[in-house]
């Protein structure tokens, strides 16, 4: 296989690591959702946990995205 | 990233590239004055313009600037108070300065043919070690060699306890790198995507480029979101990282 042809797919399969940050995104703002919707008074004292857990989440996936842009262009 | 040619300087990354606006020499570095050290300039003169017209005449009921800049104020402050306790408040200057600067930046990014200086991971990852720096380095001044006992957490069985001190220490020590790439990925990814966006508008003949063209100014507005969210995250972070050094209980 051509070396650049492996870079481009090695590149797209780090990007498979979004995929788990996706899923973690979705799931920490679902039952954010969920949990608001139940008790909505408790919900405002929660936000700053919601974003906190957001930003770790899409770090893990940004990783993943990083090391994508290292192979495409390191 | 080599140079390919001319259509690299249309391609949805030029966007990023380093441009030397006056060149310096510094004892054999090169310190040139780049279009990312002007848009760091602008941030300043933006920020001390904002914040100086906003307290001129300090009233008891505030204008429209002066409540624009007692809002970011106290919501910085609830901020610090929130996570570091009220005594956390002498390190309120600081986290503030990290917030605006870091917001302007971003928004300053997102004026169409501007530069996004966060964009570049150098500069985050700079943001990110002094963070790291300075929040280590006051654990060490309040607390001795008794900060290290962060790395101890206590109820943890002692066969599992070699294997914990290995994982925070780890997670300590990756603390500046996933704080740097967090800001300096979501700006990057954010603004490429504008620009393939773009592109596509560009591109497509006169009946398609509603699409995509609508869909830019959409996104247009989820990035305005992205930057001010950023800047508050990277704030909250430092806050976080902060309160584990001053009051050390996890």
């Amino acid at each position: 296989m051509d070396a650049q042809a492996a870079k481009f797919i090695g590149a797209g399969l780090a990007c498979f690591a979004l995929i788990g940050a996706g899923i973690g995104i979705g799931n920490i703002f679902g039952n954010y959702l969920s949990g608001a919707l139940r008790n909505p008074s408790a919900a405002p004292g929660q936000f700053t946990n919601l974003l906190i857990g957001f930003a770790l989440a899409e770090a893990t996936g940004l990783f993943g995205l990083l090391v994508a842009l290292l192979i495409l262009f390191g | 990233m080599a140079a390919e040619g001319a259509h690299e300087d249309h391609g949805p990354i030029a966007q990023f590239k380093i441009n030397k606006i006056y060149d310096l020499n510094l004892f054999g570095y090169d310190v040139s004055f780049t279009n990312s050290s002007l848009f760091m300039v602008l941030a300043l003169a933006v920020i001390l313009a904002f914040l100086l017209f906003a307290s001129r005449d300090r009233s008891m009921v505030p204008s429209r600037l002066q409540s624009m800049a007692e809002l970011v104020y106290e919501f910085i402050a609830k901020m610090v108070k929130d996570n570091l306790g009220p005594e956390g408040m002498k390190y309120f200057p600081w986290v503030f300065s990290i917030f605006i600067f870091i917001l302007v930046l971003n928004l300053l990014g997102m004026i169409p043919g501007g530069f996004t200086v966060t964009s570049h991971i150098i500069v985050t990852f700079a943001f990110a070690a002094m963070v790291w720096l300075v929040a280590t380095g006051i654990g060490f001044a309040k607390h001795g060699l008794g900060y290290l006992k962060l790395f101890v957490p206590e109820g943890v069985p002692l066969l599992l306890l070699p294997l914990i001190v290995v994982i925070e220490l780890i997670s300590y020590f990756i603390r500046p790198i996933s704080h740097s790439v967090r800001l300096f990925a979501n700006m990057m990814a954010g603004h490429t995507m504008l620009k393939v966006f773009a592109g596509f508008a560009v591109m497509l003949p006169w009946w398609g480029k509603i699409a995509p063209a609508g869909f830019m100014v959409a996104f247009t507005g989820l990035e305005l979101v992205v930057a001010i969210l950023q800047a508050f995250i990277f704030t909250v972070l430092t806050c976080i990282y902060l309160n584990d050094a001053v009051n050390m209980h996890h």
